[in-house]
């Protein structure tokens, strides 16, 4: 390559990589400076980058005004026992479909991937009767029940991708010890699977964290609804109050990113692994 | 990934081992080795509660939205009467289902494209070596990793029609010349939500195919380089032919979770102006929610469900041919 072309390439792909930089990462960042910004600031000729006056008033206005500390308590309730049920339930599956004897597995995870496509709003009227009918309206069962179930084929195909990564040769090991099906499960199977367990449990528990739909269904009033319909629901009559929106906005992404970013090499492998598996 | 090692056992230990094991415990123990009847009970009743859950969380709710959609079930007059097919002879006369119908499937066939034309070119562009390549991967996930509902207030900020910082730029760049309601007039407002969707999706998309690209053999384009090939015909002919099923794959995915939109318009525009970004889920949820039309609703998300599955038969009847094609 001749210096010219080396310098044209770099030129492409350093454009190109600052491009991307900021189609990605530029919006949330403009909401988290529009969070601290005053709404005289935000509604003027000239929108600015940098806040000034900088204030905090969005993010007290977020928590006392607008009941986002209820709504963080009940996202935290149903995404943390969520996560915890997808996981043990989701960790049963995939070992019984990876290590034992089962006719049609093959079968069976293409029904449970399927299964996973299913339009959410084709199941959301049926459901909700169900709901009504055993007093899961409000609560945090009802949505956690459900989460469950919409969370379990990721986690049972990403696990089951995982342990079938793992060589057969430590079963047979464990057999020859005399360790019993559960506990090769226990002592042998999860001990070497805790990061794929972390990836899993961490797509579990984004998937509970961000689900709108059925939240919304099933919640009626701060006391259970969950951080997504509690944004969805900032409004005021006579303006949008985009401060207070980008502050909570902001509140409830950050955490999520910081675990995203901490954890993205096991993410994107888990990810890749459960979705495109040929 | 840790290896376990385990000390090499004698066929003498292995006998006395055995023998030792042989009295089974009782089934919660887990039952030792031999019996295969009943190894393969535990194995389903480990999986008995994944599978009761999906049963009861998917399966019967779609067979019981089956049995709602034969039937004029309205929770505002207690009605549950079987009445046939009458809601699918009104379906197919409803204007405003065929409305959000068109609406959907532009969307879908719109959002899955950009996304999988900009997620390719993002793909490429990380395949080569840079710095901060792991920072900007990492960076990508942002978009991802964000409640939707954020997104949509995000989006519904950066285009407001009065103060949006998008209408600042432009119009700043010379190329509006005033502000433009982007989510408020029906021309513009379905583009905008595919904008949003395309925002969220397509970084996740890129890093898929990134993974599909790094498990191409390098000794393959080195070949084509070696017989002369430029670096675009390199990708052309090498590397897109061989990336095919990722992109179908994906694309099956990408294609049917945009056409379970929900949240973007909801938040965004709850369907207006005019119902210009009306889909089949929002639709069918003011249907269900608003006006409590359980029977009707019913039959308006089974046409949705039907509509999905036909989607879906297609991409999987492009993949199959395509692993023939490639085998």
């Amino acid at each position: 390559m001749t210096t010219r072309q080396a310098r044209a390439r770099a030129a492409l792909v350093y454009g190109g990589a600052l491009l991307m930089l900021v189609w990605s990462a530029g919006p949330f960042v403009w909401q988290i400076s529009t969070s601290f910004q005053l709404d005289r600031a935000l509604t003027g000729p000239t929108p600015s980058f940098i806040p000034h006056p900088f204030t905090w008033a969005h993010y007290t206005s977020a928590f006392f005004h607008r009941h986002l500390q209820f709504y963080l308590r009940n996202s935290l309730i149903v995404a943390v026992f969520t996560t915890l049920f997808c996981l043990f339930f989701g960790t049963l599956a995939a070992f019984a479909l990876s290590r034992l004897k089962i006719r049609g597995r093959f079968g069976l995870l293409m029904v449970i991937l399927s299964v996973s496509m299913f339009p959410q709003i084709a199941i959301v009227g049926p459901l909700y009767l169900i709901a009504s009918a055993f007093n899961l309206l409000d609560t945090y069962r009802g949505l956690i029940i459900v989460y469950l179930a919409l969370g379990l084929p990721l986690v049972t195909w990403v696990l089951f991708g995982y342990f079938e990564t793992l060589p057969r040769e430590m079963d047979e090991a464990g057999r020859v010890d005399g360790v019993s099906t559960l506990g090769l499960l226990w002592r042998i199977i999860l001990p070497i699977s805790l990061p794929a367990l972390v990836t899993t449990g961490l797509l579990a528990f984004i998937a509970a964290w961000n689900e709108f739909l059925f939240a919304l269904a099933f919640t009626s009033n701060f006391q259970h609804q969950t951080v997504p319909v509690g944004i969805a629901n900032f409004t005021d009559i006579y303006y949008v109050p985009w401060g207070d929106i980008s502050a909570a906005s902001t509140v409830v992404t950050l955490p999520l990113i910081i675990l995203v970013l901490f954890f993205q090499r096991h993410i994107i492998q888990g990810l890749t692994m459960g979705g495109l598996k040929e | 990934m840790p290896g376990v090692q385990y000390p090499a056992s004698t066929d003498a230990d292995r006998r006395h081992r055995v023998a030792v094991s042989r009295p089974s415990r009782a089934l919660p123990r887990g039952p030792m080795l031999g019996g295969s009847a009943r190894l393969a009970l535990v194995a389903w009743l480990l999986l008995l509660p994944a599978l009761i859950a999906l049963a009861a969380v998917s399966l019967y709710p779609i067979a019981n939205g089956i049995w709602l959609s034969l039937t004029n079930t309205s929770l505002i007059t207690n009605e549950d009467a079987f009445v046939g097919i009458k809601n699918y002879i009104a379906l197919a006369n409803d204007g405003q289902f065929w409305n959000a119908w068109d609406h959907t499937l532009l969307f879908t066939v719109a959002s899955t494209l950009l996304e999988t034309v900009i997620g390719l070119l993002m793909a490429v562009l990380l395949y080569e070596r840079f710095v901060g390549r792991a920072i900007l991967r990492a960076i990508m996930l942002v978009p991802w990793a964000m409640p939707t509902v954020v997104t949509s207030k995000m989006f519904g900020w950066l285009f407001d029609g009065q103060h949006g910082v998008i209408n600042y730029l432009l119009v700043k760049c010379g190329l509006l010349s005033a502000n433009v309601d982007w989510l408020g007039s029906a021309q513009t407002a379905l583009g905008t939500i595919v904008l949003a969707d395309v925002w969220k999706t397509a970084p996740f998309m890129a890093l898929l195919l990134l993974a599909g690209l790094q498990t191409i053999s390098p000794s393959l384009t080195d070949a084509a380089r070696i017989d002369g090939a430029n670096a675009w015909s390199t990708f052309w002919h090498v590397r897109l032919p061989l990336l095919w099923p990722t992109l179908l794959i994906a694309g099956l995915f990408r294609a049917l979770d945009a056409f379970r939109i929900f949240d973007l318009v909801y938040v965004l525009t709850g369907g207006g102006p005019a119902d210009s970004t009306e889909t089949l889920s929002t639709l069918s949820y003011k249907v269900l929610f608003s006006t409590l039309q359980f029977g009707y609703g019913s039959a308006m998300t089974m046409a949705t469900f039907a509509t999905e599955g036909v989607i879906a038969l297609g991409f999987c009847f492009f993949i199959i041919r395509q692993l023939r094609a490639n085998r």
